[in-house]
């Protein structure tokens, strides 16, 4: 762009020296300040002065000091982050790039970022220090300690008389309020901050009885906040032989006490929410627990009951009325087993006395007769089977099949061949 | 509260790993009706423990005397 400015002027020499426009030569202005290397990447420190914040959203300032002015602008897309840093009257470093205002005539620092002064100083100061701990292994997560589930005793290094204290306190008490706080005041901001810090936390070591401990300050300016950048107060942190949570200035905020802190809260609120566990969590826990425990006892209960009636099952299987109603039934089966067995025989007998009867009636003498045989007896009523037990005359009585009759014997003969 | 309860000075985290503890056995072991019901009762108080001690406890705190008129470490209470 240089290059070519320059030849614009060159070009003109065979007519005499070369008029330029107001434009042309603007433009020109703005192309060599555009190009420029310091120009166009640039720190400048001044005093604010003649601040505006139209409702456009840009921001116009200028930046003075003794001996000159400076016209400035920060365009609204990066305003708003600015705008806090910005009073009239106050001391800043500004970045940037120059270029020109051509309608205005205006040559401008276009601002990209804003630090009060002495900042810039302050962080080169903080990331030395930062990167000489930090080779050290003081900020390593290796040997960063976790914090106690249930803490007895919290020790808190903060200004007695600061909110930041009240905060924690109220915090605490809503959370868990079961613990117990051990405050080693400490002045937190000023020269005499980090030598008071440091003792707090030995003094709480040495009381001995705390399970961790928390630094914290209030939000404030990086200045307010430096204290916890002290190099002394970062080893006390690291040499603390309880666990360090710390809650310093707000979200954005880190000094190299949280860097080193076990545990970095973004406030001094969130220190106190790190530290303790939440009173309605832990009511819910309770809840939770004890039906357990109910449904647990009601099942060793249903458990009992299912033995005792298992029990009771089979002491009825035991028990003598089921032997005697067991007994009982036997005898009826064999009851009747033996009536079975008696109509048998009864059966049986009363065929075999049939049979009897029959053969003793084909015996009976009187069925003889009627085949035309007849009994005598003589007068004595003795059946006769001989010749030899009669005499002529005798009265005999012949019986036949169906009838008696009297006879005498009007002669006797002996057969000759019986 | 039984003669038992009053004695007892658990802090919170005792008291509620012994819950844990009750609550394991109970769930874990086949035990009688007096162990049970001995176990159980204990769960109970524990639980009523627990929340009493976060029901009614007020936030404590003491000052040493540390950084503000001497080196001398007092305690004192807030």
């Amino acid at each position: 762009m240089a290059g070519y400015a320059k030849h614009m002027f060159e070009q003109s020499s065979l007519f005499g020296p070369r008029v330029l426009s107001v434009s042309g030569i603007t433009q020109y202005l703005r192309a060599m300040m555009e190009s420029d290397e310091i120009l166009r990447d640039v720190w400048v420190s001044g005093e604010v002065s003649t601040l505006s914040t139209p409702s456009s959203g840009h921001i116009y300032f200028t930046l003075k000091d003794s001996g000159a002015t400076l016209k400035c602008v920060i365009w609204r897309a990066q305003a708003s982050r600015m705008r806090n840093q910005l009073q009239t009257g106050s001391a800043v470093e500004v970045h940037g790039a120059f270029s020109v205002y051509e309608a205005g005539g205006q040559y401008q620092l276009y601002v990209d970022a804003v630090r009060l002064a002495g900042e810039g100083l302050l962080y080169q100061e903080f990331l030395r220090l930062k990167a000489r701990l930090e080779a050290e292994g003081l900020f390593e997560e290796g040997r960063k300690r976790s914090l106690p589930k249930f803490p007895i005793r919290i020790g808190i290094v903060t200004s007695p008389t600061g909110a930041a204290l009240q905060d924690m306190l109220n915090t605490l008490q809503n959370r868990y309020p079961l613990v117990e706080v051990i405050l080693a005041p400490a002045v937190v901001q000023g020269e005499e901050a980090p030598a008071k810090v440091v003792k707090a936390i030995e003094e709480l070591n040495r009381y001995g009885r705390v399970d961790v401990i928390i630094l914290a300050r209030g939000g404030g300016s990086l200045e307010d906040l430096w204290a916890f950048n002290d190099e002394n107060v970062v080893r006390a942190v690291v040499n603390s032989s309880v666990p360090v949570v710390t809650g310093i200035g707000h979200e954005t905020d880190f000094t190299l006490s949280d860097y080193a802190a076990d545990v970095r809260a973004p406030t001094p609120t969130g220190a106190a929410v790190a530290v303790s566990p939440d009173k309605n969590d832990l009511l819910r826990d309770l809840g939770s627990v004890y039906a357990s425990l109910k449904d647990s006892f009601e099942d060793r209960l249903t458990d009992l009951d299912h033995n005792l009636s298992r029990i009771n099952h089979r002491l009825n299987l035991l028990s003598p009325i089921a032997k005697i109603r067991n007994d009982s039934q036997r005898l009826d089966e064999m009851t009747q087993r033996l009536e079975r067995n008696l109509q048998h025989q009864m059966a049986l007998r009363h065929s075999h006395l049939e049979g009897a009867i029959r053969h003793l009636e084909s015996l009976n003498p009187l069925q003889v007769l009627n085949r035309g045989f007849a009994i005598v007896r003589n007068a004595d009523g003795k059946v006769i089977r001989s010749v030899n037990e009669v005499s002529r005359d005798d009265e005999v009585h012949i019986r036949v099949a169906d009838g008696e009759m009297d006879a005498r014997l009007t002669s006797i003969n002996k057969s000759s061949n019986p | 509260m039984t003669q038992l309860e009053s004695k007892e000075n658990l802090s919170y985290e005792q008291a509620f790993t012994e819950l844990e503890q009750v609550l394991n056995r109970l769930e874990g072991e086949s035990m009688n009706l007096e162990d049970s019901l001995l176990l159980f009762e204990r769960g109970q108080f524990l639980t009523r423990y627990c929340a009493d001690l976060l029901e009614k406890a007020q936030l404590r705190m003491q000052q040493l005397h540390v950084n503000l008129s001497s080196d001398e470490t007092e305690e004192e209470e807030a």
